[in-house]
């Protein structure tokens, strides 16, 4: 654990060096697209989806949060209610948080610790009929406490490296105790912040609009003057808006295509931010279903795949591009190049591993074999991926044909186990791999794993690993890990992470890509330089 | 409408296919040059696997996104796949969704609006009322449901084409029926014993073929059509199978301003073979309906 | 003629009664619904009681006839209860996007009809000429074209010719504004859209006003006025397009009810925050109750429009109502 603070604290002190290129301009009004339909709720607690995030985030403080000037980092994590990054006590099972003072909601009400906890515990011990999305990523905390107006303090069950990411987390919004005294629905349908901007107006469906909060307790931030933000869920609609200037960019990301696009018709209007995404397909065979209960039938599927030069050529293509294990590439958890080539999916002589996969699948007499791949209705990179591997496994004489459906249907024909093999997505937050990669454990111990396997090793691994604290053991263990994932099980395989492709306007300014489309969006830090 | 009455029996055209054939070309030349892209294009479909220089599904990473050349007449598309090849098959897969389509939901509607017809009463009623709400239902909740159901191969889009078409043919061949169960030899052919069955498919059946011709081929275009604009919802064919409908959607539009032989081809392919079928649909009301023909 | 209005009023009941039935059976047979789109449609990890506390919270773990019934009862009073996904009245969501579907609708006609009228009856009158000839081929092209195609295209043609002629690129704005609160921007905003929907919208019309026109113009009373020598202007505006018009008043009245259907593909295409793009996100997301909201309206729209039609009908030819 403190190996890890140590590095914080480094790189915070990189960044706090580094000389600001540029002095902010105050003033003007963003208007950016979010790449979806209208969200469903307001309340960040209980929803997952970022069309809900980039529309809200910016009303809304959290307790700490990635560093909005070092988002690419998956360690530099700082406060933002908070005063200072604690440093963990008691073996590591105790947080305190010093909270600011002075801070105000947007109705002058004040903001202190109570309301801290009580926002936490809503998402860690949400009361009954309150929905939290994400209260399974918080197992390790046994209580929340605030002894007094400026402390809060976090005691965990067992120490973890998992759960100083966890909390960073951008959805868990400090909310009005106050209000949620009274009403723990109010935060569905209005919004009461204490974050950057205010709110001014909502079309339903259509747009967001906030305005500057004079009080925010960043001095001089935010340097907008406000921020209008229109739900287009058309990848053309956006690519136009931008082009004529009816909005300078959106927060997601959009294809090669639209990038390629952008630059030539705009040339130096436009800039590009890319980034390593911490979001992927993982093909998943369905371990309950014959012939794919047969080790040597998945690994024959892995091995027909070409991913070093699929991943170059689909980066052309779709929002993907870099070839990675199970851990985040960005990672220093992640499998080197060396280590990645050993394992099935991942051999660079793919005549050889697609002979060997023939071999293989005439050994557990499934040659010829044919079946149907359940894949979701989102182009990018869903259906792109999909028609590639099609492709690939025709290469060592399987048919396969797509079931494409949209995302309820295939959520569910996953849950049910109806299906063959199936393209998933992967996509977190903050980089942590350690909880990340607990999405390969047998369905049992991690419901939304659709492989539907049995692995007491892997599961023992596993939880060595989350319990272990020094980084270079815990590299250790994630080798293992992965081996027994990939290789030993061929459980399920990581194919292409994402590629994150943000065009934006050049002259939106202050804003710097992370490997996640759902960090980094309050908006304070961006200004305009018109 | 005034009633032809004829004995399906005496139906020979055999003496005179040749002249009746070459009479409709000589007044109908829009027609005719229907015809003309249908049968191109029905010939494309059915000979694809000759006529096509590639592979219509394969990937060729080496070459994405060209424009068209002597290799590729045509350009490929963003995953390199030969968009002539793709374009030949989408001919068989637009012919086996339009004309499936069209016959299953025509020939569905034929039965069920000659027996609404013939039976009358509450059931005439009854079988009405189905037909309004299928009619007023939106295509895209019965389309999704299938979809969503049963995945997205072409057998489940016809499914889901068909059923919206079966109540409109079932409508107008219905109310053609109802003038002719009033003509006498109904009448006699009812009073003679025979069968419902027999009096609905040897008599009805044929005296209401000409509106039943027109809505079919008028059908098939709309099949196309349908097909096109649920892909572009993302409920129609799938990747990878060549459809015209499917290659505009997604890629098409991606690469609209970068590569747009990847729009403009399919596009045309439904164009023109929408607007043959229309054109020889428009023929053949004007030499099939009594009223026009003298036109 | 009373009690004709009154049995085909009557009639409309069971149809709506079975279109309710009909879009509540659809909507559950689809696998999954809209709790595990909301938490789990993002690819991240989620808590499975967040999902039973989401099913619970909307009501959709309880017995299908209880939601039947609530869904019929609440139908009859016009009352749809709140958006599954959004947790507001649908009522609100429908009329947010009310707006902008009726001004293209209305607009699109309106394009339709001052296009297909006139071409319609030149066509006509100038049957087999070479005008006929280009009039028809214009119609089935519209007829021919998937309407999402000329929206594409025409997006891009405007960037592209604005850019070229001013030096940097124009598109109408992409959040509706209202019309009272700017006109212009209202617009240019909803032309394009109108025009690509009422270009298929006209073709269909002028084939209609043809064939229509055609029709009248063999009746005997057109022929006596020919042969009493009127001339040929007076004839077509007094008498036959008067006569041919009801059926194309007919064909507008129910392709405007078509409408609907037809603003699913194009307001996807434009970006427009209109009814058919609620309704597709509606079936996306599984929202039971907005989509069964929506296809009632869809459907009473349809059913009223067609029994508009029929009672015209009944009161300009009293054969129909007798028989």
């Amino acid at each position: 654990m403190r190996g890890l603070f140590v590095t914080v604290f480094l790189l915070l002190n990189l960044t706090a060096a580094a000389p600001a290129a540029e002095v902010p301009k105050r003033g003007g009004i963003l208007t950016y697209l979010i790449p979806a339909d209208g969200g469903p709720s307001l309340d960040g607690h209980r929803e997952a989806t970022y069309a809900v995030l980039h529309a809200t985030a910016p009303f809304y403080s959290t307790l700490i949060r990635v560093n909005p000037d070092n988002p690419a980092s998956a360690t530099d994590f700082i406060c933002d209610l908070c005063t200072e990054m604690p440093v963990p006590t008691d073996n590591g099972l105790t947080f305190t948080f010093k909270i600011r003072t002075g801070v105000k909601f947007h109705d002058g009400t004040p903001l202190d610790a109570h309301d801290v906890a009580v926002s936490w515990r809503r998402v860690v011990f949400p009361p009954p009929g309150v929905t939290s999305a994400r209260r399974t990523n918080f197992l390790m905390v046994d209580k929340i406490e605030d002894p007094d107006d400026t402390t809060v303090i976090f005691r965990l069950k067992f120490p973890t490296l998992s759960f100083v990411p966890a909390l960073a987390n951008p959805w868990s919004y400090i909310y009005s105790a106050k209000i949620l005294d009274k009403d723990q629905h109010y935060y569905e349908r209005n919004i009461m912040g204490s974050g950057p901007f205010k709110f001014d107006s909502m079309e339903v469906g259509q747009s967001m609009t906030g305005v500057r909060n004079p009080d925010y307790y960043f001095p001089g931030q935010p340097y907008l003057d406000g921020f209008h933000a229109i739900f287009a869920p058309k990848q053309q609609t956006r690519v136009d808006a931008i082009r004529a200037d009816r909005a300078s960019n959106e927060f997601r990301a959009e294809s090669p295509a639209a990038r390629d696009q952008l630059l030539k018709d705009l040339g130096d209007k436009i800039t590009v931010q890319e980034s390593d995404w911490n979001c992927g397909n993982v093909l998943t065979p369905n371990h309950k279903r014959k012939p794919f209960d047969d080790v040597r039938v998945r690994k024959a599927l892995f091995m027909a795949i070409d991913q070093w030069n699929g991943a170059k050529a689909l980066s052309k293509i779709a929002i993907v591009k870099t070839v990675g294990g199970i851990v985040f590439p960005g990672s220093p958890l992640a499998a080197t190049h060396d280590e990645l080539i050993t394992m099935p999916g991942f051999g660079t002589d793919i005549e050889k591993s697609r002979a060997e996969a023939r071999r293989l699948l005439k050994e557990a007499g499934a040659e010829g074999l044919s079946f149907e791949m359940l894949n979701r209705n989102v182009d990018q990179p869903y259906v792109i991926v999909g028609t590639w591997l099609v492709d690939e496994f025709r290469k060592i004489g399987v048919t396969v044909t797509q079931k494409i459906v949209p995302t309820g249907p295939w959520l569910e024909n996953m849950r049910a186990g109806d299906f063959s093999v199936a393209l998933e997505a992967n996509c977190q937050d903050i980089v942590n791999p350690i909880a990340d990669t607990g999405r390969y454990l047998p369905h049992e111990l991690y419901s939304e794993n659709f492989a539907y396997h049995d692995d007491p090793k892997q599961v023992e691994i596993y939880n060595k690993m989350v319990q272990e604290t020094d980084p270079i053991k815990v590299r250790v263990l994630m080798r293992e890990y992965e081996k027994q994932v990939l290789e030993v099980g061929a459980h399920q395989l990581p194919v292409t992470w994402w590629y994150r492709i943000l065009p934006m306007r050049s002259y939106v300014k202050g804003w710097k890509i992370s490997s996640s489309h759902y960090l980094n969006q309050n908006l304070a830090n961006i200004w305009l330089d018109k | 409408m005034s009633v032809t009455v004829f004995d399906p029996d005496a139906l020979d055209l055999r003496p005179s296919v040749w002249s009746r054939s070459l009479r409709f070309c000589r007044r109908q030349p829009l027609g005719t040059f229907g015809l003309a892209l249908v049968l191109i294009i029905a010939v494309t479909g059915i000979f694809a696997e000759a006529l096509a220089p590639y592979n219509p599904t394969a990937n060729d990473f080496a070459a994405m996104t060209e424009a068209p050349s002597l290799d590729h007449w045509l350009g490929t598309d963003q995953f390199g796949r030969d968009l002539l090849s793709r374009i030949i098959f989408g001919a068989r897969t637009a012919l086996i969704v339009g004309l499936s389509s069209a016959f299953v939901g025509g020939s569905s509607g034929l039965v069920l609006g000659v027996a609404s017809a013939y039976i009358g009463g509450t059931i005439d009623m009854l079988m009405q009322r189905v037909f309004d709400i299928v009619m007023a239902f939106p295509l895209i909740i019965l389309a999704l449901a299938i979809v969503s159901i049963f995945g997205t191969g072409v057998q489940n889009v016809i499914i889901a084409i068909t059923i919206p078409l079966i109540p409109r043919c079932a409508r107008v061949v219905r109310s053609a029926a109802l003038v002719i169960r009033e003509v006498p030899y109904v009448d006699a052919a009812r009073a003679c014993g025979f069968s419902a069955w027999r009096i609905i498919l040897r008599h009805m059946v044929p005296n209401v073929m000409a509106p039943f011709l027109i809505m079919v081929t008028a059908f098939v275009g709309q099949a196309i059509l349908a097909e096109a604009s649920l892909s572009y919802l993302g409920l129609g064919v799938q990747e990878p199978v060549p459809a015209w409908g499917l290659m505009l959607q997604g890629g098409a539009e991606e690469y609209a301003s970068t590569a747009p032989w990847i729009a403009i081809f399919p596009g045309v392919a439904i164009m023109l073979s929408v607007l043959g079928i229309n054109l020889f649909g428009d023929a053949l009301r004007d030499t099939l309906d009594p009223k026009l023909r003298d036109r | 003629m009373y009690q004709y209005i009154l049995k085909r009023v009557l009639l409309t009941i069971p149809t709506l009664l079975g279109a309710a039935a009909l879009v509540f059976l659809l909507m559950r047979l689809i696998p999954g619904d809209i709790c595990l789109v909301r938490l789990g449609g993002g690819g991240s990890s989620f808590d499975p009681r967040a999902l039973a506390n989401c099913h619970a919270e909307i009501g959709i773990d309880r017995p299908f006839i209880v939601q039947f019934l609530e869904f019929i009862w609440g139908a009859i009073r016009l009352d749809f209860g709140t958006s599954m996904w959004s947790g507001k009245p649908v009522i609100v969501e429908i009329a947010a996007r009310l707006p902008v579907s009726l001004e293209i609708a209305v607009l699109a006609t309106v394009v339709a009809v001052s296009i297909a009228i006139p071409l319609g009856t030149i066509s006509a009158l100038k049957q087999n000429s070479w005008l006929d000839v280009v009039v028809r081929v214009f119609a089935i092209g519209g007829i021919a074209t998937p309407s999402f195609w000329i929206g594409i295209v025409s997006i891009l043609l405007v960037l592209d010719i604005s850019g070229w002629i001013t030096g940097t690129p124009w598109m109408p704005p992409i959040d509706y504004v209202p019309f009272w609160k700017n006109p212009i921007a209202n617009l240019s905003m909803v032309a394009l859209p109108a025009i690509t929907v009422g270009y298929r919208y006209a073709a269909v019309s002028m084939r209609m006003t043809r064939s229509a026109m055609l029709e009248v113009m063999k009746e005997d009373y057109i022929r006596t006025a020919r042969a009493k020598g009127l001339i040929n202007k007076l004839i077509i505006n007094r008498h036959a397009l008067k006569n041919a018009l009801l059926p194309i008043v007919t064909l507008i009245g129910i392709e405007f009810a078509f409408l609907i259907g037809g603003l699913v593909v194009t307001e996807q295409v434009f970006n427009l925050n209109g009814v058919g793009r609620l309704f597709v996100q509606a079936v996306q997301n599984q929202d039971y109750t907005l989509t069964q909201a929506l296809v009632m309206l869809t459907v009473a729209v349809f059913v009223f429009t067609n029994l508009a039609v029929d009672l015209l009908y009944a009161w300009l030819d009293p054969r129909i109502r007798f028989n």
